[in-house]
């Protein structure tokens, strides 16, 4: 009773944010000089990539520490933030050719910023579909692997992206941040960048709590087929207290 | 035995069966011309507007042909069910990854230096800068795809529709190390700019990620 | 504006889908319960 109390309290919390975010946005950001209203697309454009980033942060740290301690919470806790981070990302690369294309007149234009965001996008997709078609318990730890290398790359795409950028010269979409931002516009990114970031945290909690019971439910079902014995026997170890099982199976 | 010395064992092994299956060698070339020829018809350029694309073209034409080779070479071990004699052998898995990137990196560049006369012929390629900077790019490169691509391979043998799955998790991660590629080759071949930067990027790619391969290769071999 | 609009609305369409795709799945997980539960 007191989880669901605790939950609803968060879905009002963040609603709250958000629509006051909204607001903050819409209404109290003053309209841009050059650009004009379309410019305010930036207010969930940026905070997006913020939270995706950290998302994927996140994702990192879990897939580590679920190598080195093979919990099934980092695990779950790895799936989460990297299908949130796909989603927040999504958001990002969606906005920023709508942004572009009234200012600009093109859709994209390999812009440094968007050009890593779709990397990074890439980057995690491979890592949910590597997570999809991996057979057995093997998967885990493969996807944490995976992983790994995705973040240690992301610096590196970072770098080279923006080189490239220097060599071939193109307009940039998400102008500067902090290049000249009234006041009341960083208050209109904060407040975005909360609530979203508030938003993600209820979406990656769900998440998490689906995988674990997801795991859950199938272990019960591997247990059931193995027979009523086995499935006794599976009960005792725990009811005695016994140490895990060496292995790769998720708790 | 020392790492090197297993390492070295196992690598001769891979040459050596490599050699006397020759079809798959031989297939992987046609294929490799199969690629040359065609993106010769689609692309039909000026000597000065090939030099500006070459660069892409080749390397992603290399990319086509270090797929095909990274899924035949383990293809091969897992039809004799030698990663599982591998785990349970006391050889260290490094030497294991040593052997099959660096025997990898040898066969993709085997069909490398067979295409690349091919485009030159049919691109009338010159170029402009210092050719010894292109062997440069050329090696860096293809250890850049080979090693995680020997990496990559492993994980992908343990998954449904394992051929698709390589290229699918490696071409992402090599994405900023093929930009570096392509562009320092363009910047070569047409002498427009300095390929410092994108040697060096290339340099660093490697080194970082020859290290977690060496790191993880333990890890990912014995997941289980 | 229209690009404005489109792009908020395309952000709470993306997050509405993710929100469908989240309670789908656990639906399928309630029925599956439900089935062991009946075993």
């Amino acid at each position: 009773m007191k989880r669901t109390f605790t939950f609803t309290f968060f879905v009002l919390v963040t609603l709250g944010l958000l629509a006051y975010a909204l607001y903050q946005g819409l209404v109290v950001a003053p309209t841009e000089a050059t650009m004009g209203d379309v410019q305010r697309i930036f207010y969930y454009h940026l905070p997006h990539a913020w939270v995706a980033f950290l998302l994927f942060f996140t994702n990192f740290l879990a897939s580590i520490w679920y190598l080195v301690r093979r919990t099934g919470r980092a695990d779950a806790l790895a799936l989460a933030s990297a299908e949130v981070g796909v989603v927040f990302c999504t958001v990002v690369l969606v906005t920023g050719p709508l942004w572009a294309r009234p200012v600009w007149g093109i859709w994209w234009t390999w812009d440094a910023r968007l050009t890593s965001t779709l990397v990074l996008w890439l980057i995690y997709v491979s890592y949910l579909v590597l997570r999809r078609f991996a057979t057995g318990a093997q998967t885990q730890v493969l996807a944490a692997a995976l992983a790994i290398f995705g973040f240690v790359d992301v610096p590196i795409v970072y770098l080279s992206i923006r080189y490239f950028r220097t060599q071939h010269p193109q307009p940039v979409i998400a102008g500067g941040e902090g290049s000249g931002l009234d006041p009341r516009m960083w208050s209109a990114v904060l407040w975005n960048l909360a609530g979203f970031l508030s938003f993600a945290l209820l979406l990656i909690w769900l998440r998490y709590r689906l995988a674990l019971a997801e795991n859950a439910v199938e272990e019960a079902h591997a247990d059931r087929a193995l027979g009523p014995e086995a499935e006794t026997r599976a009960a005792k170890p725990e009811a005695r207290g016994a140490a895990p099982e060496v292995g790769n199976k998720p708790r | 035995m020392t790492v090197m010395a297993v390492a070295r064992r196992t690598l001769a092994k891979d040459l050596r069966l490599e050699w006397r299956a020759k079809d798959a060698v031989n297939s992987m070339l046609f294929f490799a011309l199969l690629v040359v020829v065609i993106f010769s018809f689609s692309f039909d350029p000026t000597a000065e507007e090939s030099r500006r694309i070459a660069g892409g073209l080749v390397w992603v034409a290399f990319l086509f042909a270090a797929v095909v080779a990274l899924n035949q070479t383990w293809a091969r071990e897992l039809r004799n069910q030698v990663l599982d004699a591998y785990r349970v052998s006391p050889a260290p898995a490094v030497s294991l990854f040593l052997a099959k990137a660096v025997g990898n990196f040898i066969l993709v560049s085997v069909l490398e230096a067979l295409m690349t006369p091919l485009f030159i012929v049919f691109y009338n390629l010159r170029s402009v800068g210092p050719v010894y900077q292109l062997l440069v790019i050329a090696v860096l490169g293809t250890w850049a795809l080979v090693v995680n691509g020997t990496f990559f391979a492993a994980i992908s043998i343990r998954t449904r529709s394992r051929e698709i799955m390589l290229p699918l998790i490696l071409f992402p991660i090599s994405i900023p190390a093929l930009l570096a590629m392509v562009d320092a080759t363009t910047s070569v071949l047409t002498g427009e700019a300095s390929p410092r930067f994108w040697m060096q990027l290339l340099a660093v790619y490697d080194l970082v990620f020859t290290t977690v391969c060496l790191a993880l290769f333990d890890t990912v071999i014995n997941a289980e | 504006m229209k690009f404005l609009y489109l792009a908020y609305i395309a952000t709470w369409t993306i997050h509405l889908l993710y929100i469908l795709y989240l309670t789908g799945r656990y639906r399928r997980l309630r029925e599956e319960r439900k089935e062991l539960e009946k075993q």
